[in-house]
């Protein structure tokens, strides 16, 4: 046990010391604090002293451009609609010189409805394009609806919106709210899950195969078992992630509390990080250090069958493709948490800890189903620590061109007591 | 306080690496291991490391099989080198020799002192990185021994070391006999073999072919070299009865012969055929009996 806490350790310090670390670090919590920022800075950018688009208008029936210029800026306040006297050639002239966004000719049609032309030097900023269209719509459904002799009392109740309420009968069901707060938090913990696993997989992967590769693993190995020294690295690789998340985690609420009026309302809502339930944390935190052992165990047996630090990348590939399907299970659950894909994936270990919390998240799951796919993981970690630990021993030992699955059964030979 | 090995096998798959090797390896000396490529040197330490395990056999040192509860009692010098090149030897020689039991504290004024003596006090915070071949070597060896190990194993010790720097290496490895460490080490060259070792044990294809106190090898051999120098013609010596190999040299020739008595046939037979200026009679070299048992020169 001793030697475990020594390999731990030492490649728990020597990870943190590290230039990598700290630099990954710094910019991870420069990150944060421009996401805690980001209105300021955004505003910054857009600020309230930035001049607006201006738009020329040319009006031909002189009867649109007042309502027209009301309903339009008060659509979309970074735009301004300025009367064109001159020439139609005249304004594309000054569109093209860039003294205005863009150019919109207005007219009556014979039907007395208005139509418009828009003139601008490129035509992919959609947005502007589209209000100053989605406006003049609605001024011609108005004029419509006039013409054909409702009044506007009338035209009023037509516009005003359905009364439509949603009332889950099952006392335990989420509320419509709580829903999309839960696809928030949830979306956050599945992107972070997902990150954490493939950055710090890797991570232990390449260790153990630089330690392969500089064959000082053969030293290690004469003085601590295989079993011991895949474990501690798998544990110090993770306290290595726990402080950079602590870290992280704790810059950024430091940051949010600290403004939490401003930010109320917008952002934090969005997302559902206002107030988080306790049990759905809870489980993301069983779930995460679960997950991250599963496929660190994996990792570790994948980096012990290479020889050169350079081919990790490409025995890590099952893995990695592993991780990515069920990250797309769980970003299908967001939408569809009880679909059977997603209930059925929800049990197979390798997909159980970001799926399974999905739909912890989203539906209420009887104890049994959460206890089981627990269970479940657990076993699976076990059978895959024995497997990994036998092929980690033999693979340590072998030299020579890898990348293919024979290496686990030549490994696990090397490994064998009797033939 | 001796280490045996008995009876091992090794196979990979049909492959047999180690058949049947049986040795006794005596405490406080030195044990060479002497064979060719593939010929089960480092299958055999690994075994006996504990790194591989046994097919058949058992190995024992003092009595007790070698697992992890007795890896700190052992050192470790592999074939390939091994170190991690972004430590400082200093960080490095710490976590080893933490991982074979030692205490910080004690560490330090022991690498100092190896690092004093093999004249290399200033590389204590370097990196592995940047110290030539040699001297990482230098510290491999000194991560091998510096927790007083009782059974120092050495695969290849002295490869790709300068003249100056095996010297070195020698007196170190026997300043360690003499504080009571039991060496095994395998090596290509038998010179190394000859200056070091009390006993041997030569391997082909995984049997040994040849085991025992060095001295008793030589003798139960029987055959000698016989050097003579003389100023006329010797070639009718290579028809001699009893001369094995006859080698042409510039003032004489090299002959190996059957036993001792052959010696005294020639030297009547030499009589008054003219001046003699040498007339030797040598024990055979490792590398005679090297070649007359597997049968290639290895060098």
């Amino acid at each position: 046990m001793n030697k475990f806490w020594i390999i731990f350790s030492h490649t728990y310090l020597e990870k943190v010391k590290s230039k990598t670390f700290l630099i990954t670090t710094a910019l991870l919590l420069l990150t944060v604090a421009a996401a805690a920022n980001f209105q300021t800075i955004a505003g910054f950018f857009s600020g309230e002293d930035e001049e607006r688009d201006k738009i020329a208008i040319i009006d031909n029936s002189d009867l649109l451009f007042g309502p027209y210029k009301q309903s339009v800026e008060s659509a979309n306040d970074s735009l301004e609609l300025i009367p064109f006297t001159d020439l139609e050639e005249a304004g594309k002239t000054a569109v093209q010189e860039e003294k205005y966004a863009a150019l919109v000719v207005m007219d009556m049609d014979a039907d007395a409805l208005p139509e418009a032309t828009y003139f601008a030097n490129n035509i992919t900023d959609s947005s502007t394009q589209a209000d100053l269209e989605e406006q003049l719509q609605y001024m011609k459904v108005a004029m419509s609806i006039e013409q054909a002799g409702f009044d506007e009392q009338a035209v009023q109740e037509i516009y005003a919106p359905v009364n439509f309420e949603t009332v889950a009968l099952d006392e335990d069901a989420k509320t419509l709210e709580e829903m999309f707060q839960a696809q928030g938090i949830i979306y956050v913990m599945l992107f972070f899950m997902y990150m954490v696993v493939i950055l710090y997989g890797q991570m232990i992967a390449q260790d153990v195969a630089n330690e392969k590769s500089s064959r000082v693993m053969e030293i290690l190995i004469s003085s601590a078992s295989p079993v011991t020294h895949m474990f501690a690295k798998i544990f110090g690789v993770a306290l290595v992630g726990l402080t950079q998340i602590l870290l992280l985690v704790g810059v950024g609420y430091a940051l949010i509390s600290s403004r939490k009026e401003e930010l109320v309302g917008s952002f934090l809502d969005t997302v559902g990080l206002v107030d988080i339930p306790v049990d759905l944390v809870i489980y993301a935190i069983i779930f995460f250090l679960l997950g991250y052992t599963l496929y660190a165990t994996l990792a570790a047996m994948l980096g012990s069958l290479v020889s050169r630090s350079e081919d990790v990348g490409q025995l890590l590939m099952p893995m990695i493709i592993l991780i990515v399907i069920a990250f797309l299970v769980a970003m299908y659950g967001l939408g569809a948490p009880e679909s059977r894909i997603v209930t059925i994936s929800s049990f197979i270990p390798f997909f159980t800890p970001m799926v399974m919390i999905l739909r912890i998240g989203m539906l209420n799951l009887p104890l049994w189903e959460i206890g089981l796919s627990i269970a479940i993981l657990i076993v699976s970690i076990i059978i895959l620590g024995l497997i990994g630990a036998r092929v980690y021993k033999g693979g340590v030992l072998m030299y020579g061109r890898t990348g293919s699955l024979k290496d686990f059964t030549k490994a696990i030979r090397l490994s064998k007591k009797e033939k | 306080m001796t280490l045996i090995i008995d009876h091992v096998t090794k196979r990979f798959g049909e492959f047999t690496a180690v058949n049947q090797l049986n040795l006794t390896i005596p405490k406080e000396e030195v044990f060479g291991f002497l064979g060719g490529n593939g010929a089960g040197k480092t299958t055999t330490f690994r075994m006996l490391l504990g790194l591989l395990d046994k097919t058949e056999g058992e190995i024992t040192w003092n009595g007790e099989t070698i697992d992890y509860n007795t890896s700190n009692l052992i050192g470790y010098l592999p074939e390939e080198r091994g170190l991690y090149p972004k430590l400082t030897v200093k960080n490095q020689i710490t976590y080893l020799a933490k991982l074979r039991g030692m205490e910080k504290k004690e560490i330090l004024p022991e690498l100092e002192k190896w690092l004093d003596r093999f004249k290399v006090p200033e590389y204590m915070n370097k990196k592995i990185e940047e110290l030539s071949k040699g001297n990482q070597q230098k510290i491999q060896f000194i991560s091998a021994v510096i927790h007083q190990p009782e059974l120092l194993v050495l695969d290849e010790p002295f490869s790709g070391l300068d003249p100056i720097n095996v010297e070195m290496l020698k007196e170190a490895v026997l300043d360690l006999k003499d504080q009571g460490t039991t060496i095994v080490f395998s090596s290509h060259q038998m010179s190394h073999v000859e200056e070091l070792c009390q006993y041997l044990c030569i391997l082909q294809k995984g049997r040994p072919v040849v085991q025992g106190a060095l001295r008793e090898i030589k003798r139960s051999f029987g055959k000698k070299n016989l050097r003579i120098n003389a100023d006329f013609s010797l070639e009718f010596l290579a028809e001699f009865p009893g001369v094995v190999k006859y080698r042409r040299v510039n003032d004489g020739c090299d002959l190996q012969i059957l036993n001792e008595d052959v010696s005294q046939d020639i030297f009547r037979e030499l009589q008054g055929k003219g001046f003699i200026r040498k007339f030797e009679l040598e024990e055979p070299s490792l590398n005679d009996i090297f070649i007359e048992k597997v049968g290639a020169s290895y060098e």
